[in-house]
């Protein structure tokens, strides 16, 4: 089963993005085979509802759960119904993250961390 | 004759240069003063109307039937605003991203979406001291702020000098304000940050296409970068107002400056004579 996770580059080298709606990429990483592809965030730029738009096109790739560093309502609204796990918090190399999911050692989040238009720049 | 008071910046002046021209003007013009500052309206603190009337001000987001929808997709598809989202058998609505546009509901193959009306603020007149003075309010949490302020510029009198006070920033609710506006003043002050803000709000009024001059608030403090940029941009400083402990302290007890400090009066007649002169141009 994939995850997926908000990026800010194309490879798991790269960071994971603090921000779920404006997020650069999405990494989306089946975490038994390593296989990954990348997808460009279209909702980064939007002008508003990134979130939401984000989200909608995460539940169309089927995975299991979203890792990020924050997540509004808005896009939790998506995802949760969507029986997508939500965990926040996130930080570091892309790579670290997905061992560290394999080990178990994050956490769902039951909420969204963070209010809407917090990752508005 | 429409004149809107703006700023990049907030705490610049903008209430304090369209209460004082307001009153300084109201005994030989009609006067309507806007506050369309919708997010936080304080020139009533100043002028404290009279109000004698308000409306609600709403707008339609959708409503959507799921026993007749298709889940085709469409609607989410042509949301700009991304306020509304299909999930398989499902349709989230957003109604706080929602600009009430009506294009979901007008293209929906199966018209499954009707529009109801949501409540987002109120706009209230009355008489200030012989000016005719409007306000709009956002109800606090909603953000979307030009509805509001497009409903206020409705209720002034087309016959009067029309003064609008502008919220702060360069963003949609600014550009509302200013809109149709026969000039624009853009207050600012003599630091770094009242220039930064200065070249974004020039920026903005240049691509409206607006005529514009600049007031420079608490001049003899900070430094001449402001000034520097006006003279090589071949902007008009209008007026200039120095930093002043009794300027501030009047303020600070709602005190409009042309009522505390009467010498001020003629320095606004000017003000608006230079503008006009401009217009007319």
């Amino acid at each position: 089963m994939k995850i997926a996770i908000s990026a800010t580059g194309t490879t798991l080298e790269n960071d994971v993005d603090a921000r779920f709606g404006r997020c650069s990429y999405f990494i989306i990483v089946d975490p038994e085979t390593m296989e990954y592809e990348y997808i460009d965030n279209a909702s980064s730029q939007a002008g508003g509802g990134a979130g939401v738009a984000a989200a909608q096109m995460i539940v169309g790739k089927g995975v299991e759960a979203v890792l990020t560093g924050s997540c509004g309502p808005n896009a939790y609204n998506v995802l949760s119904p969507a029986g997508i796990k939500v965990i926040t918090g996130v930080a570091g190399r892309i790579g670290d993250v997905i061992e560290d999911y394999k080990e178990g050692r994050y956490k769902e989040s039951s909420e969204a961390n963070v209010s809407a238009h917090h990752g508005k720049s | 004759m429409i004149i809107t008071i703006a700023s990049g910046k907030g705490g610049t002046g903008k209430t304090l240069i369209s209460t004082s021209l307001a009153l300084s003007l109201k005994d030989d013009y009609g006067v309507t003063l806007a506050d369309c500052d919708v997010e936080e309206p304080n020139a009533g603190i100043f002028l404290k109307p009279q109000i004698s009337g308000s409306e609600s001000v709403d707008i339609m987001v959708p409503v959507v039937a799921e026993e007749k929808c298709t889940f085709c997709g469409k609607c989410a598809k042509v949301c700009a605003f991304n306020a509304i989202a299909v999930l398989g058998s499902h349709v989230l609505t957003f109604p706080q991203l929602c600009h009430g546009c009506g294009a979901c509901s007008y293209l929906c193959p199966e018209k499954a979406i009707t529009e109801e009306a949501r409540h987002i603020g109120v706009v209230e007149w009355g008489d200030a001291r012989g000016i005719k003075f409007i306000q709009g309010i956002l109800t606090v949490g909603e953000a979307m702020a030009p509805p509001v302020i497009s409903r206020v510029k409705e209720h002034e009198s087309e016959q009067d000098i029309i003064i609008r006070d502008a919220p702060p920033g360069t963003s949609c609710p600014v550009v509302e304000t200013v809109r149709g506006s026969d000039f624009c003043l853009l207050l600012t002050e003599p630091t770094p940050f009242g220039l930064n803000d200065l070249k974004l709000a020039v920026e903005t009024v240049r691509e409206l296409d607006i005529p514009f001059g600049v007031v420079i608030n608490r001049t003899g403090a900070g430094d001449a970068g402001v000034e520097n940029y006006c003279q090589e941009e071949k902007i008009h400083v209008l007026m200039t107002i120095p930093l002043d402990t009794e300027i501030a302290r009047l303020y600070s007890r709602g005190v409009v400056l042309v009522e505390g400090m009467p010498e001020w009066k003629s320095r606004f007649i000017q003000l608006y004579n230079d503008i006009k002169e401009k217009v007319d141009a």
